[in-house]
């Protein structure tokens, strides 16, 4: 059983569900990463998402790419992320999850990737650009190491499209709450809450499913998590968070943030 | 070595569907809806018409006297895409897709631009079709190209200027699609190149093939090559598709810059790597980690780190030779074509005329070389002045 799969069973035995958390590695610096970290962890994250920025991140708002373009004008490469994730590794046993696409796992095949990866403590993928169609390949390399292959599903995706996704999926299903891309929304719309509850039919108690996609308050994650969600992922509103504050405040910051949300949870 | 229809969206082993989940119902949809039109008669001579009537088909086949002689080889063949409404191939494909649009009850189109023709050919498309357009450019491409940024305005559309990444066409293709992610139930993204996600590489393929088939019509024996630039390769699969299965040499130039050498070039056939960008499995300029290359090119459609999956399969079936000329053979065939036949062409089409220049050299004066000429160069011209003016 991978990490992510067992922190699933421990909060299901206490009738919680899971914060996940997103930051993007390198961004605005490693030791700002590293603060952001410890942060999520005394809060009470249950899963945290690193983001490696990719050049061009489709699947992504203002706020993500702005990270993303800031984490690779500060040099961020491959090996950092691998180093960090390294130094994290070595004061927590949190799941971790990498975020990116599917181009910087490609360039290096699947298979060598995702040894590495797993090698150094990632326990789960999300690659947002990677659709069902073309994932043989991928799923049969993250097999092969014990990865978590973490697909993404949208309100619009259809059951019989549906039923195959969560065939592929491990650790949990990724529901993208919104028509757009990643960012902070305003509303939580019906079709999202329609689209969770078939969702969670569909995954039919087999596999968890999380919600992510314009998450931002507490409020939010009281909504999502009252009508099924087993998690809810925060990103762009961390992101924010770090954007402007200063790396020696960014830990008590993202503490104080982190807490208020994952109360919600319980 | 003819893919009619690829099986899985997959030339060989490149294309592909690499899409965020949000677009899989739509480009689904699109996949269906072009299938059932494709062979659809009615559609094809509403097409037929616009391509007649309204674009200006068929376009000449010239020959260029005066650049073979100066050149003094085998004879050189002008394909005139560059007489077309618009002045450039482009409008073969636009037009045939809002017209795809139009029938798939799609009332807003958007579309990304480099140099801005294919931004242009969209809102007059658009505009004849009575469609709402919006178009993502590069913020880079709207300063270097600003004469059509006004055209597409006067034209009815409205144009974003993209200023994220490199600021140029790979960037107003991410955002076009982010846009499409966003309102995928209204919008119909509208690809100009024969790139993307599957069914695009083939559509835009079949919509511009109507070259190579009237290339095909107009010599009376095939041609002994034939050339055409490669940027995402549209006209140029147009051009080669339906002589894949003849015995002509076909040659596909990408845009060289300072040297492939260098890293200031946009030529990822000659010089990149296999990867995955803007849904489709390609060759790329990416850097050692799988990060996008910044490019360079003097022409603004040139100016792509990818290329169209069909081309990157007829590379490594090596049907297809690809090539790369410099900015400085560019800016050379650019003024020996203007004067001795008094024709300006585009700077992305002026790629495939240094080259044919190279090699009608070695070749016997019995022989003929087509070039598609995919584009006039009136959009240009002031590039081309500030490039004199520096030497």
């Amino acid at each position: 059983m991978t990490r992510i799969q067992e922190k699933f069973n421990q909060l299901k035995s206490k009738n919680e569900a899971a914060l996940i958390s997103y930051i993007m590695v390198g961004y605005p610096s490693e030791k700002a990463t590293l603060a952001a970290v410890r942060g999520l962890i005394k809060g009470g994250t249950d899963i945290i998402e690193l983001g490696f920025p990719f050049s061009d991140p489709i699947a992504d708002g203002p706020t993500i790419q702005m990270a993303s373009t800031e984490s690779l004008n500060k040099g961020t490469k491959i090996d950092d992320f691998f180093s960090i994730v390294k130094k994290i590794r070595k004061e927590a046993d949190i799941p971790l999850v990498l975020m990116t696409y599917t181009n910087i796992l490609y360039n290096q095949t699947y298979q060598k990737f995702i040894s590495r990866a797993k090698e150094v403590g990632i326990d789960g993928l999300i690659l947002p650009d990677m659709a069902i169609e073309e994932s043989k390949d991928y799923v049969k390399a993250a097999k092969k190491s014990g990865m978590d292959t973490i697909f993404l599903v949208s309100p619009n995706t259809q059951n019989d499209r549906l039923k195959k996704i969560i065939k592929a999926t491990s650790g949990f299903l990724y529901m993208v709450a919104v028509f757009g891309t990643t960012g902070v929304q305003t509303k939580i719309h019906k079709y999202t809450i329609d689209a969770l509850k078939n969702t969670k039919r569909s995954a039919n108690g087999k596999i968890p499913v999380g919600v992510g996609f314009g998450i931002s308050t507490d409020k939010d994650v009281h909504k999502y998590v009252s009508s099924g969600a087993d998690a809810v992922i925060v990103g762009s509103a961390n992101i924010k968070i770090m954007e402007n504050t200063p790396v020696n405040k960014i830990e008590s910051k993202i503490f104080t943030f982190t807490k208020k949300l994952k109360n919600k949870t319980r | 070595m003819k893919i009619g229809i690829p099986k899985d969206g997959r030339f060989g082993e490149f294309g592909g569907k690499y899409i965020p989940e949000t677009l899989a119902p739509a480009i689904e949809e699109l996949e269906k809806s072009y299938l059932k039109i494709r062979n659809d008669k009615n559609f094809k001579k509403e097409l037929g018409r616009l391509l007649i009537e309204y674009a200006g088909r068929p376009t000449p086949m010239y020959f260029a006297k005066n650049l073979t002689k100066t050149v003094g080889g085998a004879k050189i063949y002008l394909k005139r895409e560059d007489l077309l409404h618009g002045g450039a191939h482009k409008i073969n494909n636009t037009l045939g897709q809002a017209l795809l649009a139009k029938r798939m009850g799609k009332k807003r189109i958007i579309a990304e631009t480099g140099a801005g023709q294919h931004g242009v050919a969209t809102a007059m498309a658009c505009a004849s079709l009575g469609l709402k357009a919006e178009i993502y450019m590069g913020y880079v491409d709207t300063i270097r190209q600003k004469q059509n940024v006004f055209r597409m305005e006067l034209l009815g559309a409205k144009v974003h200027a993209v200023k994220s990444g490199s600021k140029t066409l790979k960037d107003a293709i991410n955002e076009a699609m982010r846009d499409w992610i966003t309102n995928v139930d209204s919008t119909y993204y509208l690809l100009g190149s024969a790139v993307g996600p599957h069914p695009y590489p083939l559509m835009v393929r079949d919509f511009q093939a109507v070259i190579g088939n009237e290339i095909k019509k107009q010599m009376k024996k095939i041609p002994n090559a034939v050339i055409a630039c490669v940027g995402g390769g549209s006209n140029a699969i147009g051009t080669f598709y339906p002589l894949i299965d003849t015995k002509t040499r076909i040659i596909g130039i990408e845009a060289g810059g300072k040297g492939v050498k260098t890293k200031l070039h946009s030529a990822p056939l000659s010089a990149g790597k296999k990867g995955v960008l803007h849904g489709m499995m390609t060759y790329l300029m990416q850097d050692k980690d799988g990060q996008i290359s910044e490019t360079h090119s003097i022409s603004a459609g040139l100016d792509y780190p990818g290329v169209g999956p069909e081309h990157a399969y007829l590379k490594d079936e090596n049907r297809v030779e690809y090539k790369a000329v410099t900015d400085d053979e560019v800016i050379d065939a650019f003024l020996i074509l203007t004067r001795t036949e008094g024709i300006i062409p585009a700077l992305e089409s002026a790629h495939a005329i240094a080259h044919a220049i190279k090699i009608s050299k070695k070749m016997k004066k019995t022989e003929s070389i087509v070039v598609t000429l995919s584009g006039r160069g009136d959009k240009d011209i002031d590039i081309v002045k500030e490039y004199l003016s520096k030497q």
